[in-house]
């Protein structure tokens, strides 16, 4: 008997212990590390090709500017892992720029400005979601709509004019969004603790377990009695407030808004996205994957700035390669089924 | 001893002969003419309820339990009983109301009229968890897994085990993987709790589901064609799990098209037609045969 229980608890020890893959093996199956292998070849090539690429200046550039699309695409990314998609957010950076603008600059503080801008794109998400989950609505449709609305707001209250008083925090608002700490740049910062907030919650929260089990099967999420239309709200309004975040960094670092702040940016999130690891068809997600697409398209637009390449191509490429990630996704796909 | 042909509890196990028994079924002499070589077996008579006993008390009874949807009759006067320890096969054409009758008990929506008890206090559920919290756990014919997660994830969805550290909570991976280990060891299935449901065999995603049931040490199993979508060898993995259920005490209910699994596992086989039960009885006392003759309509009623 005494024998028997042993033996049972040998086996369960070993199955429960037993991994399928070493966690090299593990980490090498997931498109982020790809995505890094890409990134540090590009790097070594232009380092080679362009003796400004690893300057200084040029590398803070780019980090800079990536920073934003990434932290989007955080955000993004739990959107696509729900099967979902959110066209708003490039409107709604220019939405939520404006009523930042507008509340500092009619004397406000920077808390009440940050708050405002927040408490927009918590709005315009709150909205997003409660369409998309309790009406049932395609998010695509929902999502385009109010990329047209908030643009549209955003042009209304600014009555089409450019904001470049910030009132008393002048200052410290254009500190946060447009200086550095140790020599790398603030939004950087956002970026680094954002990603590693992500990281675990996607691993070891509950809502990030329950936004890939409503990715995976929403029918199996909803009898297993996960609460699948609060999830969904909660994604569109995580989108949201990542694009307001974005927003009002980018504000800060251009020292003036106008409405047309984060034009065209839902392309150039998406792609991170997509770049990054998040599956269209939902139930697959990376929190390593933003900031790595993010930094790969960056990387890209960059080496194509100092080979001389005329800026008009940068779209270009920025189409061709989301078309390129989710071709690769789906030849991937095909070999695992 | 009074005994009525080929109902009631009575039938001895060892009198099984399908054949036979399908021919009498068939046979318009009267039962005493059957009856009249049997008096002997009144012993068995005995030891079959005696087995009743031992396997426990009726978990779960249903009296009249009907369900309309406008115009449309689903279910009408529905009783049924199942015992711990005790698998009853559903039986029935597509639309006799085998569904209906599966989400009625797992509290998808209430009966029309009619009442359900557990263990002889009178349910109502309005959804699947008021029924969980009650002991009914169902297997859905598709299973509802999430295809990217791991099995034990699956196992554990909208139940994960947490730990907590003052205000903040996180995911007990270790214990869920540990926990997810033993219901399948106990389960006696191969499946591994670290693996993708995406990549798992059928029998082994049928492990994932009934495993899951067992978190809760359900009163009352529902499987829902657990058998239907899967190959042959896998069948007999799945058929094992519902023996384990069993011999756990667990009441079983078995929704199946295919008569060899229902013969193989179930004590007991109920046979809806068009929304009404039109038999109820002890495996030992029926047939493939008959049973197809109930769920077709050939036989009118036993």
């Amino acid at each position: 008997m005494t024998t028997e229980t042993t033996d049972h608890a040998r086996i369960d020890d070993s199955i429960a212990t037993r991994r399928e893959m070493s966690w090299f093996e593990s980490v090498t199956r997931t498109q982020p590390f790809w995505v890094l292998l890409a990134i540090l070849l590009l790097g070594l090539v232009m380092s080679q090709v362009s003796p400004v690429f690893l300057g200084e200046r040029n590398l803070f550039n780019i980090s800079r500017n990536f920073a934003f699309f990434g932290i989007m695409a955080l955000g993004m990314t739990a959107v696509i892992c729900t099967a979902g998609i959110d066209l708003s957010v490039g409107s709604l950076m220019g939405l939520a720029g404006i009523v930042t603008g507008l509340v500092m600059g009619a004397g406000w503080g920077i808390e009440a400005g940050f708050l405002a801008c927040m408490a927009v794109s918590a709005l315009v998400g709150l909205i997003n979601g409660a369409l998309i989950a309790y009406l049932r609505m395609a998010p695509f449709v929902v999502t385009l709509g109010m990329l047209a609305m908030a643009r549209s707001i955003a042009m209304v209250i600014s009555n089409n004019k450019m904001i470049y008083e910030f009132g008393p925090d002048q200052d410290l608002f254009t500190w946060i969004g447009g200086s550095s700490m140790l020599g790398v740049p603030n939004p950087i910062w956002v970026l680094i603790v954002l990603t590693l907030v992500f990281w675990w919650a996607y691993n070891y929260s509950t809502w990030g377990r329950w936004v890939y089990a409503v990715g995976g099967n929403p029918q199996a999420a909803r009898l297993a009695g996960i609460p699948v239309e609060r999830v969904l709200v909660s994604v569109y309004v995580i989108s949201s407030l990542t694009a307001g975040l974005a927003a009002f960094l980018m504000v800060g670092w251009f020292g003036s808004v106008t409405n047309a702040l984060g034009q065209t940016y839902e392309l150039n999130v998406i792609a991170a996205s997509v770049i990054g690891g998040a599956n269209l068809m939902g139930g697959v997600a990376y929190a390593f994957g933003a900031p790595i697409g993010a930094a790969l398209m960056e990387l890209i637009r960059n080496s194509l700035l100092l080979a001389g390449i005329d800026a008009l191509w940068q779209q270009f490429f920025v189409g061709l390669f989301l078309i390129i990630a989710v071709l690769l996704e789906q030849i991937r796909n095909r070999g695992r089924g | 001893m009074l005994e009525l042909p080929l109902a009631g509890p009575g039938r001895a196990r060892n009198d099984r002969c399908p054949p036979a028994v399908f021919a009498r079924m068939l046979d318009p002499r009267p039962a005493a003419w059957h009856n009249s070589g049997r008096a002997a077996i009144g012993a068995t008579d005995a030891e079959g309820a005696g087995e009743d006993r031992k396997t426990g008390m009726a978990v779960l009874k249903l009296r009249g339990v009907s369900k309309h949807f406008g115009a449309i009759h689903a279910l009408t006067g529905v009783d049924l009983t199942v015992e711990r320890g005790q698998a009853l096969g559903l039986m029935g054409d597509n639309g006799a109301g085998k569904s209906t009758l599966m989400k009625i008990i797992a509290g998808n929506f209430p009966p029309s009229a009619g009442s359900i008890a557990i263990d002889d206090q009178e349910v109502h559920f309005s959804k699947p968890l008021e029924a969980r919290e009650k002991g009914v756990e169902i297997v859905y014919q598709d299973l509802a897994l999430c295809d990217n997660l791991t099995a034990a994830g699956n196992v554990f969805l909208g139940r994960e085990l947490k730990k907590r550290a003052g205000p903040i909570a996180w995911l007990d991976h270790g214990a869920m993987y540990r926990r997810a280990a033993t219901l399948f060891a106990e389960l006696k299935s191969e499946t591994r709790p670290r693996d993708l449901v995406r990549q798992m065999s059928g029998g082994q995603r049928q492990a994932v589901a009934i495993a899951r049931t067992r978190l809760s040490d359900p009163k009352i199993v529902l499987m829902d064609e657990p058998t239907a979508a899967i190959s042959v060898r896998q069948v007999k993995e799945v058929l094992d799990l519902i023996h384990r259920l069993k011999e756990t005490n667990h009441a079983v209910i078995l929704v199946s098209h295919r008569m060899p699994d229902v013969f193989a596992v179930c004590d007991r086989v109920a046979v809806l037609r068009r929304g009404a039960k039109v038999a109820d009885k002890p495996i030992a006392a029926t047939s493939p045969e008959e049973v197809t003759g109930l769920i077709t309509g050939a036989i009118a009623a036993a």
